[in-house]
Protein backbone atom coordinates (compact mmCIF):
# COMPACT_ATOMS: atom_id res chain seq x y z
CA UNK A 1 0.00 0.00 0.00
CA UNK A 2 1.29 3.27 -0.70
CA UNK A 3 2.10 5.87 1.54
CA UNK A 4 0.05 8.57 0.50
CA UNK A 5 -2.83 8.23 -1.57
CA UNK A 6 -5.10 11.11 -3.43
CA UNK A 7 -8.41 10.41 -4.82
CA UNK A 8 -10.28 13.10 -7.02
CA UNK A 9 -9.64 15.08 -3.80
CA UNK A 10 -10.96 18.74 -4.47
CA UNK A 11 -9.45 21.49 -1.89
CA UNK A 12 -10.60 25.34 -1.45
CA UNK A 13 -11.93 27.73 1.05
CA UNK A 14 -15.60 28.59 2.07
CA UNK A 15 -17.07 26.53 -0.71
CA UNK A 16 -14.69 27.80 -4.02
CA UNK A 17 -12.48 24.94 -4.87
CA UNK A 18 -8.79 26.13 -5.68
CA UNK A 19 -7.92 22.69 -6.61
CA UNK A 20 -9.89 19.64 -8.11
CA UNK A 21 -9.39 16.33 -9.92
CA UNK A 22 -6.26 15.98 -7.30
CA UNK A 23 -5.01 12.64 -8.13
CA UNK A 24 -1.32 10.71 -7.14
CA UNK A 25 -0.30 8.42 -4.73
CA UNK A 26 3.37 8.70 -3.01
CA UNK A 27 5.02 5.22 -1.85
CA UNK A 28 7.88 5.06 0.25
CA UNK A 29 11.55 6.33 -0.59
CA UNK A 30 9.67 8.58 -3.25
CA UNK A 31 10.92 11.97 -3.94
CA UNK A 32 7.80 14.08 -5.03
CA UNK A 33 8.31 17.69 -6.14
CA UNK A 34 5.12 19.56 -6.70
CA UNK A 35 5.45 22.79 -8.59
CA UNK A 36 2.94 25.30 -10.01
CA UNK A 37 2.65 29.03 -10.11
CA UNK A 38 2.03 30.93 -7.22
CA UNK A 39 -1.97 30.67 -6.06
CA UNK A 40 -2.02 27.19 -7.68
CA UNK A 41 -3.21 25.98 -4.32
CA UNK A 42 0.12 24.69 -3.17
CA UNK A 43 -0.17 25.64 0.47
CA UNK A 44 -3.53 24.38 0.34
CA UNK A 45 -2.59 20.87 -0.37
CA UNK A 46 0.10 21.20 2.41
CA UNK A 47 -2.55 22.30 4.67
CA UNK A 48 -4.94 19.18 3.66
CA UNK A 49 -1.66 16.80 3.38
CA UNK A 50 -0.90 17.59 7.18
CA UNK A 51 -4.30 17.35 8.15
CA UNK A 52 -4.91 20.79 9.10
CA UNK A 53 -7.78 20.81 6.28
CA UNK A 54 -10.58 18.19 5.01
CA UNK A 55 -10.67 17.98 1.11
CA UNK A 56 -14.32 19.45 0.18
CA UNK A 57 -14.84 16.01 -1.68
CA UNK A 58 -12.68 13.27 -2.61
CA UNK A 59 -10.05 11.64 -0.41
CA UNK A 60 -6.48 11.97 0.86
CA UNK A 61 -5.62 8.78 2.88
CA UNK A 62 -2.11 7.77 4.93
CA UNK A 63 -0.97 4.04 4.62
CA UNK A 64 2.02 2.48 5.40
CA UNK A 65 1.93 3.29 9.13
CA UNK A 66 2.17 6.79 8.46
CA UNK A 67 -0.50 9.40 10.03
CA UNK A 68 -1.00 12.87 9.45
CA UNK A 69 1.03 14.31 12.59
CA UNK A 70 3.92 11.93 11.55
CA UNK A 71 4.47 14.01 8.70
CA UNK A 72 7.86 15.82 8.92
CA UNK A 73 6.84 19.26 8.17
CA UNK A 74 9.07 22.54 7.29
CA UNK A 75 7.42 25.22 7.34
CA UNK A 76 8.28 28.58 5.65
CA UNK A 77 10.43 30.57 7.75
CA UNK A 78 7.78 33.76 9.79
CA UNK A 79 8.52 37.08 10.74
CA UNK A 80 8.27 35.95 14.63
CA UNK A 81 11.22 33.60 14.26
CA UNK A 82 13.42 35.85 12.80
CA UNK A 83 14.83 37.23 16.20
CA UNK A 84 13.67 34.91 18.39
CA UNK A 85 15.67 33.80 21.45
CA UNK A 86 16.33 30.00 21.13
CA UNK A 87 19.01 27.67 21.16
CA UNK A 88 19.42 25.51 18.08
CA UNK A 89 18.86 22.56 20.55
CA UNK A 90 15.74 23.97 22.09
CA UNK A 91 13.98 23.88 18.69
CA UNK A 92 15.08 20.50 17.67
CA UNK A 93 14.11 19.16 20.66
CA UNK A 94 10.14 20.70 19.99
CA UNK A 95 10.31 18.52 17.11
CA UNK A 96 9.40 15.54 19.64
CA UNK A 97 6.55 17.03 21.37
CA UNK A 98 3.74 15.98 18.85
CA UNK A 99 4.77 12.30 19.71
CA UNK A 100 5.52 12.27 23.43
CA UNK A 101 1.83 12.55 24.97
CA UNK A 102 1.43 13.83 28.55
CA UNK A 103 4.59 14.24 29.68
CA UNK A 104 5.77 17.56 30.78
CA UNK A 105 9.46 17.13 29.64
CA UNK A 106 11.99 15.20 27.48
CA UNK A 107 13.27 12.30 28.61
CA UNK A 108 16.77 10.63 27.23
CA UNK A 109 15.07 8.91 24.28
CA UNK A 110 13.68 12.61 22.81
CA UNK A 111 16.78 14.20 23.74
CA UNK A 112 19.14 10.77 22.27
CA UNK A 113 17.18 11.46 19.22
CA UNK A 114 17.73 15.40 19.05
CA UNK A 115 21.12 15.06 19.09
CA UNK A 116 20.99 12.18 16.39
CA UNK A 117 19.75 14.10 13.89
CA UNK A 118 21.97 17.40 14.15
CA UNK A 119 24.80 15.19 14.24
CA UNK A 120 22.87 14.20 11.00
CA UNK A 121 22.84 17.65 9.49
CA UNK A 122 25.98 18.56 10.68
CA UNK A 123 24.72 20.87 13.14
CA UNK A 124 25.46 19.34 16.02
CA UNK A 125 28.59 22.43 17.36
CA UNK A 126 25.77 24.59 17.20
CA UNK A 127 23.55 23.32 19.66
CA UNK A 128 23.75 25.70 21.78
CA UNK A 129 24.08 29.12 19.68
CA UNK A 130 21.49 31.21 18.87
CA UNK A 131 19.07 30.72 16.58
CA UNK A 132 18.64 33.95 15.21
CA UNK A 133 22.13 34.72 14.90
CA UNK A 134 23.13 31.70 12.37
CA UNK A 135 23.18 31.78 8.80
CA UNK A 136 20.11 31.32 6.45
CA UNK A 137 21.70 27.46 5.17
CA UNK A 138 22.12 27.11 9.06
CA UNK A 139 18.88 27.90 9.89
CA UNK A 140 16.70 25.46 7.54
CA UNK A 141 18.88 22.63 8.55
CA UNK A 142 18.24 23.13 12.49
CA UNK A 143 13.98 23.33 10.92
CA UNK A 144 14.96 20.11 8.86
CA UNK A 145 16.66 18.41 12.02
CA UNK A 146 13.47 19.26 14.12
CA UNK A 147 11.11 18.00 11.24
CA UNK A 148 12.94 14.88 11.11
CA UNK A 149 12.67 14.67 14.80
CA UNK A 150 8.64 14.88 14.20
CA UNK A 151 8.87 11.88 11.34
CA UNK A 152 10.74 8.39 10.45
CA UNK A 153 9.51 8.21 7.26
CA UNK A 154 7.90 11.21 5.22
CA UNK A 155 9.55 14.84 5.29
CA UNK A 156 6.76 17.65 3.46
CA UNK A 157 9.10 20.77 2.42
CA UNK A 158 7.72 24.06 1.91
CA UNK A 159 10.10 25.91 -0.51
CA UNK A 160 12.81 24.84 1.69
CA UNK A 161 15.08 26.94 -0.17
CA UNK A 162 13.95 30.43 -0.69
CA UNK A 163 16.10 33.42 0.32
CA UNK A 164 19.08 30.94 0.30
CA UNK A 165 22.75 32.02 -1.15
CA UNK A 166 23.46 29.92 -4.00
CA UNK A 167 25.85 27.56 -2.21
CA UNK A 168 23.49 27.04 0.85
CA UNK A 169 20.98 25.82 -1.93
CA UNK A 170 23.48 23.28 -3.23
CA UNK A 171 23.78 21.84 0.58
CA UNK A 172 20.25 21.51 1.10
CA UNK A 173 19.53 19.62 -2.12
CA UNK A 174 22.44 17.33 -1.34
CA UNK A 175 21.56 16.81 1.87
CA UNK A 176 17.68 16.19 0.98
CA UNK A 177 19.16 13.99 -1.25
CA UNK A 178 20.84 12.04 1.55
CA UNK A 179 18.47 11.29 3.59
CA UNK A 180 15.94 9.60 0.24
CA UNK A 181 18.82 7.77 -0.72
CA UNK A 182 20.35 6.28 2.80
CA UNK A 183 17.62 6.69 5.18
CA UNK A 184 14.96 6.20 2.50
CA UNK A 185 12.54 8.73 4.07
CA UNK A 186 10.14 9.65 1.69
CA UNK A 187 10.67 13.54 0.36
CA UNK A 188 7.72 15.66 -0.45
CA UNK A 189 8.88 19.11 -1.40
CA UNK A 190 6.49 22.11 -2.77
CA UNK A 191 9.49 24.40 -4.99
CA UNK A 192 9.27 26.83 -7.38
CA UNK A 193 12.78 25.84 -8.64
CA UNK A 194 12.01 23.55 -11.81
CA UNK A 195 15.25 22.89 -12.41
CA UNK A 196 15.98 21.61 -9.68
CA UNK A 197 12.67 19.49 -9.53
CA UNK A 198 13.54 17.49 -12.88
CA UNK A 199 17.21 17.33 -11.14
CA UNK A 200 16.86 15.75 -7.89
CA UNK A 201 13.60 14.39 -8.10
CA UNK A 202 11.89 11.19 -8.84
CA UNK A 203 7.72 12.27 -9.68
CA UNK A 204 6.31 15.36 -10.53
CA UNK A 205 2.88 16.71 -9.24
CA UNK A 206 2.60 20.20 -11.31
CA UNK A 207 -1.11 21.88 -10.28
CA UNK A 208 -3.01 24.67 -11.14
CA UNK A 209 -7.00 24.61 -10.85
CA UNK A 210 -6.42 21.25 -12.24
CA UNK A 211 -3.88 19.01 -11.78
CA UNK A 212 -2.05 19.21 -15.04
CA UNK A 213 0.66 16.32 -14.51
CA UNK A 214 1.39 13.82 -12.09
CA UNK A 215 3.87 11.66 -12.99
CA UNK A 216 7.73 10.56 -13.27
CA UNK A 217 10.15 13.22 -14.34
CA UNK A 218 11.20 11.35 -17.47
CA UNK A 219 7.67 11.71 -18.29
CA UNK A 220 7.18 14.84 -17.18
CA UNK A 221 10.40 16.30 -19.33
CA UNK A 222 8.32 14.92 -22.46
CA UNK A 223 5.06 16.44 -21.67
CA UNK A 224 3.85 19.40 -23.37
CA UNK A 225 2.87 21.01 -19.55
CA UNK A 226 6.64 20.21 -18.52
CA UNK A 227 8.16 21.11 -22.10
CA UNK A 228 6.03 24.35 -21.47
CA UNK A 229 7.19 25.48 -17.77
CA UNK A 230 10.69 24.57 -18.14
CA UNK A 231 11.14 26.68 -21.03
CA UNK A 232 9.40 29.15 -19.16
CA UNK A 233 10.98 28.98 -15.77
CA UNK A 234 13.92 27.25 -16.44
CA UNK A 235 16.57 29.40 -17.85
CA UNK A 236 19.15 28.07 -15.71
CA UNK A 237 17.99 30.26 -12.75
CA UNK A 238 17.89 29.04 -8.86
CA UNK A 239 14.93 30.81 -7.73
CA UNK B 1 17.30 54.26 56.63
CA UNK B 2 16.78 50.86 57.31
CA UNK B 3 14.81 51.91 60.50
CA UNK B 4 12.29 53.77 58.67
CA UNK B 5 12.09 50.19 55.83
CA UNK B 6 12.07 48.28 59.38
CA UNK B 7 9.54 49.76 60.90
CA UNK B 8 7.53 49.98 57.63
CA UNK B 9 7.63 46.14 57.72
CA UNK B 10 6.00 46.31 61.17
CA UNK B 11 2.79 46.53 59.49
CA UNK B 12 0.88 43.66 58.35
CA UNK B 13 -0.61 45.59 54.85
CA UNK B 14 3.36 46.31 54.06
CA UNK B 15 4.29 42.63 53.95
CA UNK B 16 0.96 41.60 52.54
CA UNK B 17 1.78 44.29 49.68
CA UNK B 18 5.32 42.77 49.40
CA UNK B 19 4.54 39.29 48.92
CA UNK B 20 1.50 40.11 46.42
CA UNK B 21 4.25 42.49 44.58
CA UNK B 22 6.67 40.03 44.02
CA UNK B 23 4.14 36.74 43.01
CA UNK B 24 2.20 39.40 40.67
CA UNK B 25 5.84 40.32 39.16
CA UNK B 26 6.75 36.64 38.94
CA UNK B 27 3.92 35.60 37.19
CA UNK B 28 3.65 38.45 34.27
CA UNK B 29 7.10 38.27 33.65
CA UNK B 30 6.90 34.85 32.84
CA UNK B 31 3.38 34.82 30.68
CA UNK B 32 5.19 38.12 29.45
CA UNK B 33 8.04 36.63 27.31
CA UNK B 34 5.50 34.24 25.11
CA UNK B 35 3.50 37.41 25.05
CA UNK B 36 5.96 39.77 23.42
CA UNK B 37 7.36 37.08 21.42
CA UNK B 38 4.13 36.43 19.60
CA UNK B 39 3.59 39.76 19.01
CA UNK B 40 0.89 40.26 21.41
CA UNK B 41 1.90 42.64 23.21
CA UNK B 42 -0.69 44.94 23.14
CA UNK B 43 -3.69 41.96 24.31
CA UNK B 44 -2.39 43.20 28.00
CA UNK B 45 -2.72 46.54 27.20
CA UNK B 46 -6.45 46.67 26.08
CA UNK B 47 -7.46 43.83 28.54
CA UNK B 48 -6.03 46.31 31.37
CA UNK B 49 -8.70 49.06 29.78
CA UNK B 50 -11.48 46.36 29.81
CA UNK B 51 -10.23 45.41 33.63
CA UNK B 52 -10.80 49.21 34.30
CA UNK B 53 -14.28 49.35 33.11
CA UNK B 54 -15.37 46.20 34.79
CA UNK B 55 -13.84 47.67 37.10
CA UNK B 56 -16.13 50.79 36.94
CA UNK B 57 -19.37 48.96 36.68
CA UNK B 58 -18.62 46.57 40.00
CA UNK B 59 -18.20 50.04 41.48
CA UNK B 60 -21.19 51.32 40.30
CA UNK B 61 -23.17 48.75 41.58
CA UNK B 62 -21.91 48.71 45.00
CA UNK B 63 -20.21 45.32 44.55
CA UNK B 64 -18.32 44.07 47.83
CA UNK B 65 -15.52 42.08 46.54
CA UNK B 66 -14.99 43.82 43.24
CA UNK B 67 -12.48 41.30 41.91
CA UNK B 68 -15.45 38.42 41.12
CA UNK B 69 -17.07 40.65 38.82
CA UNK B 70 -13.57 42.06 37.32
CA UNK B 71 -12.22 38.57 36.39
CA UNK B 72 -15.08 36.49 34.60
CA UNK B 73 -15.38 39.89 32.60
CA UNK B 74 -11.78 40.21 31.77
CA UNK B 75 -11.30 36.52 30.93
CA UNK B 76 -14.59 36.48 28.86
CA UNK B 77 -12.41 39.25 27.00
CA UNK B 78 -9.56 37.72 26.21
CA UNK B 79 -10.88 34.73 24.82
CA UNK B 80 -13.16 37.17 22.96
CA UNK B 81 -9.92 38.69 21.00
CA UNK B 82 -8.03 35.92 20.57
CA UNK B 83 -10.95 34.28 18.84
CA UNK B 84 -11.12 37.98 16.98
CA UNK B 85 -7.40 37.62 15.71
CA UNK B 86 -8.43 34.62 13.62
CA UNK B 87 -11.14 35.72 12.16
CA UNK B 88 -9.46 38.26 9.91
CA UNK B 89 -12.73 40.39 9.49
CA UNK B 90 -11.81 43.15 11.54
CA UNK B 91 -8.06 42.81 12.08
CA UNK B 92 -6.35 41.94 15.26
CA UNK B 93 -4.80 45.38 16.36
CA UNK B 94 -8.11 47.31 15.57
CA UNK B 95 -10.47 45.02 17.65
CA UNK B 96 -8.07 45.47 20.41
CA UNK B 97 -7.50 49.17 20.28
CA UNK B 98 -11.36 49.38 19.71
CA UNK B 99 -12.12 47.38 22.85
CA UNK B 100 -9.35 49.16 24.94
CA UNK B 101 -10.78 52.57 24.46
CA UNK B 102 -14.37 51.39 24.34
CA UNK B 103 -13.82 50.45 28.01
CA UNK B 104 -11.78 53.11 28.87
CA UNK B 105 -14.03 56.10 27.86
CA UNK B 106 -17.67 53.23 29.22
CA UNK B 107 -15.83 53.24 33.13
CA UNK B 108 -15.71 56.44 33.25
CA UNK B 109 -18.52 57.53 31.91
CA UNK B 110 -20.37 55.22 34.08
CA UNK B 111 -17.91 56.18 37.02
CA UNK B 112 -19.29 60.02 36.55
CA UNK B 113 -22.94 58.88 35.87
CA UNK B 114 -23.35 56.94 38.80
CA UNK B 115 -20.67 57.14 41.72
CA UNK B 116 -21.53 57.47 45.06
CA UNK B 117 -18.28 58.50 46.02
CA UNK B 118 -16.87 62.18 47.25
CA UNK B 119 -14.05 61.81 46.16
CA UNK B 120 -14.85 60.40 42.00
CA UNK B 121 -11.05 61.50 40.37
CA UNK B 122 -9.36 60.34 43.40
CA UNK B 123 -10.82 56.41 43.02
CA UNK B 124 -10.50 56.79 39.04
CA UNK B 125 -6.67 58.20 39.43
CA UNK B 126 -5.97 55.01 41.95
CA UNK B 127 -7.54 52.72 39.13
CA UNK B 128 -5.86 54.00 36.71
CA UNK B 129 -2.55 54.21 38.12
CA UNK B 130 -2.79 52.10 40.88
CA UNK B 131 -1.19 54.45 44.04
CA UNK B 132 -2.63 53.55 47.03
CA UNK B 133 -4.69 50.31 46.25
CA UNK B 134 -1.69 48.19 47.13
CA UNK B 135 -1.44 48.65 50.76
CA UNK B 136 -5.61 48.37 51.18
CA UNK B 137 -5.12 44.76 50.24
CA UNK B 138 -7.92 42.43 51.82
CA UNK B 139 -6.68 39.10 53.31
CA UNK B 140 -8.41 37.50 50.81
CA UNK B 141 -6.99 39.48 48.10
CA UNK B 142 -3.56 38.39 49.24
CA UNK B 143 -4.87 34.64 49.24
CA UNK B 144 -6.46 35.15 45.91
CA UNK B 145 -3.01 37.08 44.19
CA UNK B 146 -1.16 33.77 46.28
CA UNK B 147 -3.50 30.37 44.57
CA UNK B 148 -3.21 32.49 41.21
CA UNK B 149 0.63 32.84 40.99
CA UNK B 150 0.78 29.70 41.99
CA UNK B 151 -1.10 28.04 39.37
CA UNK B 152 0.43 30.51 37.03
CA UNK B 153 3.67 29.43 37.56
CA UNK B 154 2.42 25.65 37.82
CA UNK B 155 1.10 26.16 34.59
CA UNK B 156 3.94 27.53 32.84
CA UNK B 157 6.20 24.62 34.28
CA UNK B 158 4.00 21.83 33.17
CA UNK B 159 3.35 23.26 29.83
CA UNK B 160 6.86 24.76 29.09
CA UNK B 161 8.45 22.87 26.40
CA UNK B 162 4.73 23.16 24.23
CA UNK B 163 4.07 26.67 25.06
CA UNK B 164 7.62 27.14 23.53
CA UNK B 165 6.64 25.42 20.54
CA UNK B 166 3.46 26.96 19.89
CA UNK B 167 5.09 30.76 20.47
CA UNK B 168 8.03 29.94 18.07
CA UNK B 169 6.03 27.93 15.30
CA UNK B 170 2.10 27.22 15.59
CA UNK B 171 1.94 26.19 12.21
CA UNK B 172 4.78 23.14 13.27
CA UNK B 173 2.82 22.77 16.09
CA UNK B 174 -0.06 21.67 14.40
CA UNK B 175 1.74 19.79 12.45
CA UNK B 176 2.64 17.50 14.72
CA UNK B 177 -0.81 16.90 15.98
CA UNK B 178 -0.92 19.92 19.07
CA UNK B 179 -3.67 21.85 19.67
CA UNK B 180 -2.45 25.03 19.48
CA UNK B 181 -5.51 26.85 19.50
CA UNK B 182 -6.01 25.44 23.09
CA UNK B 183 -2.73 26.77 23.84
CA UNK B 184 -3.35 30.10 23.08
CA UNK B 185 -6.82 30.25 24.99
CA UNK B 186 -5.13 29.11 28.05
CA UNK B 187 -1.84 31.88 27.50
CA UNK B 188 -4.74 34.47 27.22
CA UNK B 189 -7.03 33.59 30.26
CA UNK B 190 -4.12 33.39 32.55
CA UNK B 191 -2.77 36.39 30.64
CA UNK B 192 -6.17 37.77 31.65
CA UNK B 193 -6.28 36.83 35.07
CA UNK B 194 -2.93 38.31 36.00
CA UNK B 195 -3.98 41.30 34.27
CA UNK B 196 -6.69 41.64 37.06
CA UNK B 197 -4.71 40.69 39.58
CA UNK B 198 -1.90 42.90 38.50
CA UNK B 199 -4.56 45.85 38.63
CA UNK B 200 -4.21 46.32 42.40
CA UNK B 201 -0.27 46.61 42.13
CA UNK B 202 0.03 49.32 39.30
CA UNK B 203 -3.36 50.32 38.24
CA UNK B 204 -4.57 49.53 34.88
CA UNK B 205 -2.86 52.07 32.88
CA UNK B 206 0.86 50.36 33.98
CA UNK B 207 0.08 46.69 33.67
CA UNK B 208 1.57 46.45 30.27
CA UNK B 209 4.90 47.59 31.60
CA UNK B 210 4.80 44.65 34.40
CA UNK B 211 4.09 42.20 31.13
CA UNK B 212 6.65 43.87 28.48
CA UNK B 213 9.46 45.02 30.34
CA UNK B 214 10.95 41.96 32.04
CA UNK B 215 10.98 40.09 28.78
CA UNK B 216 12.14 42.83 26.58
CA UNK B 217 15.29 43.09 29.21
CA UNK B 218 15.78 39.84 29.32
CA UNK B 219 16.11 39.23 25.35
CA UNK B 220 18.89 41.90 25.39
CA UNK B 221 20.96 39.55 27.28
CA UNK B 222 20.28 35.88 26.27
CA UNK B 223 19.86 33.85 23.63
CA UNK B 224 17.92 31.03 24.36
CA UNK B 225 14.32 30.70 25.63
CA UNK B 226 15.14 29.36 29.04
CA UNK B 227 17.50 31.68 29.51
CA UNK B 228 15.00 34.49 28.80
CA UNK B 229 12.64 33.27 30.88
CA UNK B 230 14.51 33.09 33.89
CA UNK B 231 16.23 36.24 33.61
CA UNK B 232 13.11 38.00 32.54
CA UNK B 233 11.54 36.42 36.04
CA UNK B 234 14.43 37.35 38.06
CA UNK B 235 14.74 41.30 36.85
CA UNK B 236 11.21 41.60 37.46
CA UNK B 237 11.05 40.55 40.58
CA UNK B 238 14.16 42.64 41.27
CA UNK B 239 12.24 45.79 40.12
CA UNK B 240 9.08 45.11 42.01
CA UNK B 241 10.81 44.85 45.41
CA UNK B 242 13.33 47.71 44.66
CA UNK B 243 9.99 49.35 43.40
CA UNK B 244 8.18 48.79 46.13
CA UNK B 245 10.99 49.83 48.71
CA UNK B 246 11.55 53.11 46.69
CA UNK B 247 8.48 53.69 47.37
CA UNK B 248 8.03 53.95 50.85
CA UNK B 249 11.44 55.30 51.81
CA UNK B 250 10.51 58.35 49.22
CA UNK B 251 6.95 57.68 49.19
CA UNK B 252 6.29 57.88 44.92
CA UNK B 253 2.96 55.94 43.87
CA UNK B 254 3.87 52.55 43.99
CA UNK B 255 3.00 51.25 40.62
CA UNK B 256 4.94 54.55 38.92
CA UNK B 257 7.95 53.19 40.82
CA UNK B 258 8.03 49.83 39.59
CA UNK B 259 7.70 50.89 35.98
CA UNK B 260 10.10 53.06 36.19
CA UNK B 261 12.73 50.12 37.47
CA UNK B 262 11.73 48.42 34.85
CA UNK B 263 12.64 51.26 32.50
CA UNK B 264 15.94 51.70 34.17
CA UNK B 265 16.70 47.90 33.83
CA UNK B 266 15.84 48.07 30.25
CA UNK B 267 17.96 50.40 29.28
CA UNK B 268 20.91 49.22 31.55
CA UNK B 269 20.10 45.64 29.54
CA UNK B 270 20.33 47.59 25.81
CA UNK B 271 23.75 49.44 27.11
CA UNK B 272 25.15 46.23 28.28
CA UNK B 273 24.00 44.43 24.73
CA UNK B 274 25.72 47.18 22.82
CA UNK B 275 28.67 46.45 24.68
CA UNK B 276 29.05 43.24 24.31
CA UNK B 277 28.38 43.35 20.86
CA UNK B 278 31.48 45.02 19.80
Amino acid sequence: MSQLLCRNAALGYEGRAVVQNLNFEVNEGDYLCIVGENGSGKSTLIKALLGLKNPMSGEICMGDGLEADGIGYLPQQTVVQKDFPASVSEIVLSGCLGRFGWHPFYKKAEKHMAEENMEKLGIAHLAKRCYRELSGGQQQRVLLARALCATRSMLLLDEPVSGLDPVAVQEMYDLLEKLNHEEKITIIMVSHDIRAAVTYADHILHISEEPLFFGTKEDYMESTTGKAYLAVTGGGRHA
Amino acid sequence: MLEVVGMYFGYPFVRRAMLVGILIALSSSLLGVSLVLKRFSFIGDGLSHVAFGAMAVATVLDVTNDTAVVLPVTVACAVLLLRTGQNAKLKGDAVIAMISVGALACGYLLLNLFSKSANLSGDVCSTLFGSTAILTLSVFDVWLCMVMSLLVVMIFTVFYHRIFAVTFDETFALATGMKADRYNLLIAVVTASVIVLAMKLVGSLLISALIIFPALSAMRLFRSFRGVILASAVLSVFCAVLGIFLSILVSTPVGATIVCMNIAVFTLCSLLEVCIRR
